[in-house]
């Protein structure tokens, strides 16, 4: 019922929103803040209530959707689904807070929109019936195409046009694999299903995965859509959107499909590889700030690939706390990218700098994103990125040293896009007048950093609650005692 | 013929043919007499009475008796799968007739175009249920003659006439073409009745599989599949819109439910062909269809592109030929309908609130000026890409169900692979509506709020809760469907 709740509250809400007459951005915004900090709340009790000692689905529900073909509703939490629903609540929160500071237009269609999104996105990660997890995975790409579609920068409709065409390509594949290993099984319920050697299964799943993600070289559309949506939306696209595929990896690819994944495990450690080195060096030469965030964002799913198809203990956990890691720290600089871009109208590196002078909260909030992401040691991103490594190392060290290296660039082309904003001259579309952060974008990129702290001081909070027994073998056995 | 038996009839199972026929005889001789002002509303109302009556008939009849017969002299079935599908063209007919309600068509000829409305609804209805071929013919000439006249009903306007004969002309050559392929069979079973035919023994006989074919490219014209589909386009956009989305949804529902009757009960032998015929005809709609609508600018050659797809989805579930797909087909055709007339009936709305033909540019900023409508139409484009909270969506699933059953993973691609395609021009629709302006110039209606339509938007109002209520409440209704389609005995 909780679970139930939390996914359809929102839903709910933005139908509510849509009717109601609120007006101005900060009426239907505070509804929709408000319906966020009830989702918290909820979240909370639902954490507060979770026993994480014993394995098995909780707080969960089951309803018979289409007994013809075995379809149910079936929602509930595993130990790791708790983690990256509460990933969601957090940035949406976030970047819900951004936008009323930023006024959008159209206040009631975008907040509803946000709040469609929302339980669209929970809905995912609870949702442990086949069909119901691809009926949530699509209906998030409708609140998406419109948000980044009618609020987006000026190439925003072929950035729309991509992402959509190339999301559902791979998620229409999807939906074949879906109906074949569900007809296989016959049953739709994860939870009773078996496992499957199939291997054109198994790449139809991974094909929605791959471009959702997205995987090297799967990324065509990843460019234009992180740089066109509206900041808070390139925050919950690179942050949160993205993580449903690396969650589907683990929850459904990673169980069903052992014997293909035990197979492909090699070509997609290679694509993961080239896909990381080659996105480290492209951030390293993108002209502009959110440029740069986009391929990092890039470059760390393909790290969190390298970690779930490790498939050992150390790599399975170190991609699912990447996950939350890498959410948390790129949606705090697609936040700050934003906050650079309305204070100067440009992204462009060549036209930004010295921003840090007489901006104290600027550059403390951006220098520790920025680090925090470049995973020095320390950090929550350095912990999950070692757990990865070595989970990686032991197949293969040739996989870790690439891996290593490629965070190596990482810090170059970081540091770089800190100093080429904050320090050296003054850039041109630098007005002198630009302003510190507002209290309400503090209020939004603030939280993030302090969870990342709170993280990097105390990483074994998630990951000794992610999985009750040792990853591999919890995924071996479905999640299930 | 001594021995003749003049047949006993049933009137009570007629009784929904009867009350259409009634109702368009007194619609039809009544108007005359009344002022040319009078007549709209009166037509309009007796279309709409009658329909609701001949609805009321079908649901009687399915709930007093359930149990499957065969009506005079076995040439039509009263049974589930016939009242199903009369349900779901008399729905549809009465969700036209309310969006047709302000079309500009002449008062003069109101009488004449509900009174044809209803006829053709009857006629049907007829064929869905029609058992042999005889009144499979009757029923396909019935409401195509009556769909003929519909076309080109708006005598003022050059494109209605020209599309009326174009189709009467395309689609009379598909009708001779179904015919002989008709007489073909018989001469090869010596019988008209479906189940007799399929218990012929000479299953590879040349006369009836080149009957067969003939009966498939027949019916493949008029539910618009390509290759045969030339004339979809053309006649879409002449036709006056809320005949354009009966036409469209209702021709479907019809033919296909036919289809599937004949094909399972009168070529079950010749499964192997037929499936494999109609596979591929699934495969060049969807290939056509989808890349032929990405050039149109004009909406409804849009949505005739995209019907043109549909019906290769829509043969995708009855060329696999199983219990699954029966299923699917009926459960697809449901939303489909309804989406259908709700994505003509905004292009009517606007259509008339513009008082010209609806491009993709008149349907700038619509979605913000309108929002109900506009939030209707992004349903049903998103609806036909297959997304949900659409029950296409599930339609679209139930048809892959099918064809894997049948092991057919090749077609479930290719599906997959178009409608991938075919998100570029839906997206196109809602992209005008809600990501452009209105470009500047172009002539907005005076001032500023569209003509009240209540009718119309009750009816796009009715077509979104079909729409979306067909996706929770699946379960339900594929109880129904599997009751009625079970007597079939499938192939595979």
């Amino acid at each position: 019922m909780l679970t139930t709740v939390l996914i359809f509250l929102p839903i709910a809400a933005a139908l509510v929103l849509w009717l109601s007459p609120a007006r101005t951005a900060r009426a239907a915004g505070a509804f929709a803040i408000l319906v966020t900090l009830a989702e918290l709340g909820l979240w909370l009790a639902a954490l507060v209530g979770f026993d994480f000692s014993r394995a098995g689905l909780q707080h969960d529900t089951t309803a018979v959707w289409i007994s013809d073909l075995g379809v149910s509703y079936k929602v509930g939490f595993y130990d790791f689904s708790l983690w990256l629903v509460g990933l969601t609540i957090v940035v949406m929160t976030a970047a819900m807070i951004y936008a009323i500071w930023d006024g959008r237009t159209r206040p009631r269609a975008y907040f509803g929109l946000l709040l469609l999104l929302l339980g669209a996105t929970i809905g995912v990660f609870v949702s442990h019936d086949l069909l119901a997890f691809y009926v949530f995975f699509e209906a998030m790409l409708i609140p998406l195409y419109v948000l980044v579609g009618v609020w987006g920068g000026a190439g925003r409709q072929i950035a729309t046009i991509k992402l959509l065409i190339y999301t559902l390509l791979g998620s229409l594949l999807m939906l074949v694999a879906i109906v074949a290993f569900g007809l296989q099984q016959n049953t739709f319920d994860l939870t009773q299903m078996g496992s499957s050697q199939s291997t054109w299964i198994f790449l139809g799943f991974m094909a929605a995965f791959v471009i959702k993600a997205p995987l090297w070289p799967f990324h065509g559309w990843l460019p234009d859509a992180y740089r066109e949506a509206p900041p808070e939306v390139s925050a919950l696209l690179s942050g949160v959107i993205s993580k449903t595929a690396t969650f589907g990896v683990l929850r459904i690819v990673l169980p069903s499909f052992p014997e293909p994944v035990a197979q492909f495990q090699d070509a997609i450690l290679a694509l993961a590889v080239i896909g990381l080195l080659y996105s480290s060096l492209l951030a390293f030469r993108q002209p502009d700030f959110r440029g740069v965030v986009a391929y990092s964002s890039l470059g760390q799913m393909c790290l969190i690939f390298i970690g779930l198809f490790a498939f050992t203990d150390s790599g399975i956990n170190g991609g699912m706390f990447q996950m939350i890691n890498h959410g948390l720290v790129s949606a705090a600089l697609f936040l700050l990218a934003g906050a650079v871009e309305r204070r100067t109208g440009t992204g462009e590196f060549r036209k930004l700098g010295g921003m840090a002078r007489g901006r104290p909260w600027l550059a403390t909030s951006l220098i520790i994103a920025g680090v925090i992401a470049l995973a020095v040691p320390g950090s929550s991103v350095f912990a999950s990125e070692f757990l990865i490594l070595n989970g990686v190392f032991s197949i293969g060290w040739g996989w870790a040293v690439a891996g290593v290296i490629a965070i190596i660039i990482a810090a170059l082309y970081m540091l770089r896009a800190i100093s080429a904003t904050l320090h050296e001259d003054i850039g041109s579309a630098v007005p002198s007048g630009a302003r510190d952060l507002r209290p309400a974008e503090l209020v939004a990129v603030v939280p993030l950093i302090a969870i990342l702290i709170a993280l990097s001081i105390w990483p074994a909070g998630i990951t000794d609650h992610t999985f009750n027994q040792k990853p591999t073998d919890a995924v071996t056995a479905r999640f299930e005692p | 013929m001594s021995d003749f038996a003049t047949p006993s009839i049933d009137w009570a199972g007629l009784s929904p043919y009867l009350i259409a026929l009634f109702g368009t005889a007194v619609i039809l001789l009544t108007s005359v007499f009344l002022r040319t002002s009078m007549r709209r509303g009166f037509a309009s109302a007796g279309a709409a009475i009658t329909l609701l009556g001949s609805l009321a008939a079908t649901l009687t009849l399915y709930a007093l008796d359930r149990t499957a017969s065969g009506l005079v002299a076995e040439a039509i079935q009263r049974d589930d799968l016939a009242h199903l599908t009369q349900a779901i063209l008399f729905g549809t007919a009465i969700l036209a007739v309310m969006v047709a309600h302000r079309e500009r068509t002449s008062d003069e000829h109101a009488g004449e175009f509900y009174g044809l409305l209803v006829a053709a609804v009857a006629g049907m209805a007829f064929l869905a249920a029609s058992s042999n071929l005889m009144t499979l013919f009757l029923g396909l000439e019935w409401f195509s003659i009556c769909l003929y006249l519909l076309t080109s009903i708006a005598t003022d306007r050059v494109r209605s006439l020209e599309a009326g004969l174009k189709y009467l002309v395309i689609g009379s050559f598909a009708s001779a073409v179904l015919l002989f392929g008709l007489a073909l069979v018989y001469g090869a079973t010596g019988t008209i009745n479906f189940i007799e035919i399929g218990q012929t023994v000479e299953p590879d006989n040349l006369l009836l599989m080149t009957g067969l074919s003939m009966i498939l490219i027949g019916l493949g014209f008029k539910v618009s599949a390509a290759p045969l589909h030339q004339w979809t386009p053309d006649v879409y956009e002449g036709a006056p819109t809320s005949v354009t989305g009966f036409m469209a949804a209702a021709t479907k529902v019809s033919v296909f439910v036919l289809a599937l009757r004949l094909l399972n009960t009168a070529f079950p032998e010749q499964a192997d062909f037929w499936t494999i015929v109609l596979a591929v005809l699934a495969t060049i709609s969807l290939a056509w269809g989808n890349l032929a609508a990405l050039a149109q600018r004009d909406v409804k050659r849009i949505l005739a592109y995209s019907s043109v797809s549909h019906a290769g989805f829509l043969l995708m579930p009855l060329a696999a030929g199983n219990a699954l797909g029966g299923r699917a087909l009926l459960f697809y055709l449901i939303p489909y309908a309804a989406m259908t007339v709700g994505a003509f009936a905004v292009v009517a709305a606007r259509e008339r609130e513009l008082g010209r033909p609806v491009d993709l540019d008149a349907l700038s900023g619509m979605g913000w000026e309108r929002p109900f409508i506009g939030v209707a139409m992004a349903v049903f484009m998103l609806g036909f890409i297959g997304l949900p909270p659409s029950g296409l969506f599930l339609g679209k699933f139930y048809a892959f169900a099918a064809l894997y059953d049948r092991g057919w993973v090749w077609l479930m691609v290719i599906g997959a692979v178009f409608t991938a395609v075919s998100v570029y021009y839906y997206l196109g629709v809602v992209r005008s509506m809600y990501m452009r302006d209105f470009p500047v110039g172009a002539p907005v209606v005076a001032g500023g709020s569209p003509p009240r339509d209540r009718l119309l938007v009750t009816a796009i109002g009715a077509s979104l809760v079909i729409a979306v209520g067909t996706f929770f409440g699946v379960d339900p209704l594929v109880d129904v469907i599997r009751e009625s389609t079970d007597f079939l005995t499938y192939p595979f």
